[in-house]
């Protein structure tokens, strides 16, 4: 077990390491100079000397004045004391106050649509392996549903409930002349907001693990321990109930590896909704050349992967005795 | 008696139509008998053995009755069958290394899957580590995973899995095909010692190796393309055989000290037929070296001695 | 004689697979609309064809005019183009990568193996969403073609990881073992031994990237990365959610293009589903 753990550790590791590098490298390396885009728009002086002055201001405050391997190593130095930097976009807003604003939005939206996506969605899928009736009524919706772009998804609900229908608002978190209150008025707006976007992300999700289950169980049915069990005379529960415990494993993989795919549909969905998310933060900073809120997004969304990731390796090693005991017995 | 078949048929339902796999076969398995069911590939044997514990598509019922210890088994009903299964038949299937759920302790699988039959755990535990002694397995075992078993042990804690509720009728299918013949003789003599000790009352042991049967079996039954060939005591089919097949079959066996250049190997010119159109009459016809016109019938399996039952032509006249 | 029979058999089940007839018909009849489907109509997809602006489906606009009065119908088969073009193409790239890549990473073994395993691993950690949101970002001036490479450089790892596994299981069965034995060259094997057991995967894999590269650039399309100066049916869900489709309730400019998409994807899914119950004969139903 040490070993799957060491392994793994290293490539989050690895990734993190690249990652950053990454994230540091781009925005330095594409055309365009965050500090003059910064100050055409902010300002309106002609005065040139001012201008140069405020240039170099800017380039120091924001550590762009030094060589480049400093700026690296630099960089390096503030992640560790989380200081992410200052928002050129929203400036003079640390980039990492702008993503703390931001992070229980998609947290919000992200952990029960995924979640709950997963559980009901295997749970489906197994049922359907069961049933012929509900797999071929449930199965060629649920490929539909997996077909569906999520930000398609996001418009029909967006559309039909929210301007067809007029049910719910379709735009920002919570109405925008409330302000944040813990009373029932609020909460209630907040849930209004949230609904949508969830429903949104939460169906696609569901059709995608119920096919997957739906095989997976298909498959296991068909195993040697299965038609074991089938010939000792075992219920169906029983065969059914194993078959199922065998199948989620590799859904439990699957989770870890589909996680990039859920990050980009809870984007579309953010830009949609106008949800204001790390995704829709990032794409208005991509808009705006803030460097360093692009950065801030860019790392936040990588480390978030890597936890996640890790989360679920810790999840797998749990749930499977295989892994615990190490493949040290013969198999044959 | 202990198994009765009378005219059981079984086919297997292709696009192309049904396969003839087992055709109208009759015959008894004593209390206490070992029966060892031999063939080539595809005569019939594993057929018989998933025909008596779990008839499923493609497989087709056709005819037939099976009776067991006098109790008609409906093998065409899954449903039904679930009260003998485990029960009154049991089995020891040819895929034991990997019949176990990998992500279960064994313990508590065979825990589960006896409430899962209605029968409570703690009644069979004596029996259970009884059993285990028997095949030299620790009581340990229980607590572990399959994975961490190596595979005679997997296969040994299924054959003590299979005998847990003292069937009627033990299958046995080729379980010692994948094995060394160290491990083959501790699994054939553990076999006898599970009959001897009241673990099954008899059992029917499928296997392309005769000589193993002539180390346990008490009778040996010897099938060709779907039908019934012979079927006596083992010392009979070893040293006497009747049927022109078990006599060719027989002489075809290497023995140990005999050297190919002093004895070449025989063997039985031809290939078994496709039983997708079966030929009529004996199967064997066209590869029999004594065939005669009445062989375009199918021929009866009659005994022809004390306990002793061919099906040919050419033995029916020496009965009278 | 034998070679004729077996291909007579696949045929058979073939063309009884609802699945995969109905999954490739839906994908022909979307294929011949984007061939004819611009011939069908005179004006241009950007073209400000009519003076009122958007107005619903008539019988001189199939489709209705957006915001701008532009043809919907135009933007819809020149993007139904677009979208097949990238589907191809990025899912081509996709599919070639991660079959090279995983296919070296299979036959090779040991450190070649751990190191490409390694990388494949991270870049399927990484959500490729965000590094192509950085680059696409900062790139003027994007063409289909390099919305293609984007496509095909982040989806490889998924068919690397199914072609190592499949080229792992191969290399070790006995028709391999046995052309080495015989003096085979090692070329030789891959081409005549292990290549034609990998076919049926690498059409599976295609068919499915060729549905993952779609949605993957409708995403890429909707966020305003697309390309630059082309239509698409992602571009014309952002054009249409950009300029109030929503509360003006022009659902003809959004409805089509995300209905095409679902069906086209879904249609390969299906296909995908099918080909693999034929090439497998266990799955296939009586």
């Amino acid at each position: 077990m040490r070993k799957y753990f060491g392994r793994k550790l290293i490539i989050y590791l690895l990734t993190f390491f690249l990652a950053v590098t990454i994230d540091w490298m781009i925005p330095r390396f594409m055309p365009g100079d965050p500090v003059q885009n910064m100050l055409a728009r902010v300002s309106a002086s002609t005065n040139a000397t001012a201008m140069a002055q405020l240039y170099e201001y800017y380039s120091h405050l924001f550590g762009l004045d030094v060589p480049l391997w400093q700026q690296y190593l630099n960089f390096w130095k503030s992640l560790f004391q989380g200081d992410l930097g200052i928002s050129v976009y929203l400036f003079p807003t640390p980039v990492a106050a702008v993503l703390k604003r931001a992070v229980p939005y998609d947290m919000a939206l992200l952990l029960p649509a995924v979640l709950l996506g997963w559980y009901t969605g295997n749970k489906f899928g197994a049922l359907a392996a069961r049933s012929k009736w509900l797999d071929n009524t449930i199965s060629p919706l649920s490929y539909i549903i997996t077909a569906t772009p999520y930000m398609w998804l996001g418009i029909l609900l967006a559309w039909f409930f929210g301007i067809v229908l007029g049910v719910f608002p379709i735009a920002g978190a919570y109405s925008f002349r409330l302000s944040p209150t813990l009373s029932w008025t609020f909460i209630g707006d907040v849930l209004l907001h949230w609904l949508l976007p969830f429903v949104s992300i939460f169906i696609v999700e569901f059709g995608g693990w119920a096919i997957g289950m739906r095989n997976m169980i298909i498959y296991e049915l068909e195993s040697d321990y299965s038609h074991y069990l089938e010939a000792l005379g075992a219920s169906k529960k029983l065969i059914r109930r194993y078959a199922f415990n065998n199948g989620v494993l590799p859904q439990i993989t699957g989770l870890a590896l589909k996680l990039g795919v859920v990050v980009a549909g809870a984007l579309v969905t953010e830009v949609v909704f106008s949800y204001p998310g790390i995704g829709y933060l990032l794409l208005a900073a991509i808009q705006n050349q803030d460097y360093f809120l692009i950065q801030g997004c860019f790392l936040f969304i990588i480390f978030g992967v890597l936890i996640a990731n890790f989360g679920i390796d810790i999840v797998y090693v749990l749930v499977d005795p295989r892994t615990r005991r190490g493949m040290t017995g013969e198999s044959a | 008696m202990s198994l009765q078949i009378e005219n059981l048929t079984v086919h297997y339902q292709t696009l192309r139509g049904d396969v003839h796999a087992l055709e109208s076969s009759t015959f008894n398995v004593r209390d206490g008998e070992i029966m060892g069911l031999a063939g080539e590939s595809g005569c019939g044997k594993t057929t018989l053995a998933h025909a008596l514990i779990a008839l499923a598509p493609p497989m087709k019922f056709v005819g037939g009755r099976v009776l067991l210890d006098g109790e008609e088994m409906p093998i065409w009903d899954t449903e039904k069958m679930n009260d003998f299964r485990f029960q009154k038949i049991s089995i020891i299937p040819q895929y034991a290394m990997n019949a176990m759920n990998p992500i279960r302790k064994i313990g508590k699988m065979v825990e589960e899957l006896l409430k899962s039959k209605k029968v409570n755990p703690k009644s069979v535990m004596a029996d259970m580590n009884m059993k285990l002694d028997l095949v030299k397995l620790p009581h340990e075992v229980l607590g572990m995973y399959p994975i961490e078993l190596s595979g005679g042990m997997k296969q040994r804690m299924v054959m003590v899995i299979s005998t847990l509720l003292n069937p009627s009728l033990l299958i046995a299918d080729e379980i010692t095909s994948a094995l060394d013949v160290a491990s083959q003789k501790a699994v054939a003599e553990m076999l006898v010692m599970f009959r001897d000790q009241g673990c099954c009352k008899s059992a029917i042991v499928i296997t392309h190796d005769i000589s193993i049967l002539y180390q346990i079996a008490d009778t040996i039954m010897i099938m060709y393309a779907g039908q019934l060939a012979e079927k006596a005591a083992t010392k009979t089919i070893i040293n006497s055989p009747r049927h022109p097949y078990t006599k060719l079959l027989i002489s075809s066996l290497p023995q140990i000290g005999v050297k190919y250049v002093e004895n070449q190997l025989t063997g039985i010119p031809g290939k078994p037929p496709l039983l997708l159109h079966p030929p009529e009459g004996c199967c064997f016809r066209e590869r029999c070296p004594v065939a005669f016109e009445q062989c375009s019938q199918v021929p009866p399996f009659i005994e022809i001695d004390k306990d002793h039952y061919v099906a040919c032509w050419r033995e029916v006249g020496s009965n009278a | 004689m034998k070679n004729q029979k077996k291909k007579n058999e696949f045929l058979y089940f073939a063309l009884r697979n609802k699945k995969l007839l109905i999954g490739t018909s839906v994908i022909l009849i979307f294929l011949v609309l984007a061939i004819i489907g611009p011939s069908l109509t005179k004006n241009e997809p950007f073209d400000y064809a009519n003076p009122l602006g958007p107005q619903p489906p008539s019988s001189e606009y199939w489709f209705g005019t957006t915001f701008f009065g532009q043809d919907v119908f135009s933007q819809f088969v020149h993007g139904l183009r677009a979208t097949f073009f990238v589907g191809a193409i990025g899912g081509g790239i996709g599919t070639l990568l991660g079959m090279l890549i995983g296919f070296v990473a299979g036959y090779r073994g040991g450190v070649v193996d751990e190191i490409l395993n390694a990388i494949t691993n991270i870049v399927l950690v990484i959500p490729t969403l965000a590094v192509l949101l950085i680059i696409a970002a900062y790139l003027e001036v994007r063409s289909i073609f390099t919305e293609c490479i984007f496509i095909g450089l982040t989806a490889w790892p998924w068919v690397a990881r199914a072609i190592r596994a499949q080229t792992f299981s191969l290399r070790t069965r006995d028709f391999v073992d046995l052309a080495r034995m015989s003096g085979m060259k090692s070329s030789r094997i891959i081409f005549s031994e292990i290549a034609p057991n990998m076919m049926s995967y690498l059409l599976l894999a295609f068919i499915l990237q060729f549905g993952g590269a779609i949605l993957f650039a409708a995403t890429l399309d909707f966020i305003g990365l697309g390309p630059t100066n082309a239509i698409s049916l992602g571009l014309m869900m952002q054009y249409s959610v950009l300029w109030g489709a929503l509360q003006l309730g022009t659902w003809w400019w959004f409805i089509p293009p995300g209905l095409a998409i679902t069906l086209i994807v879904g249609a390969l899914y299906s296909m995908n589903v099918g080909l693999d119950e034929n090439f497998n004969p266990k799955l296939r139903e009586l």
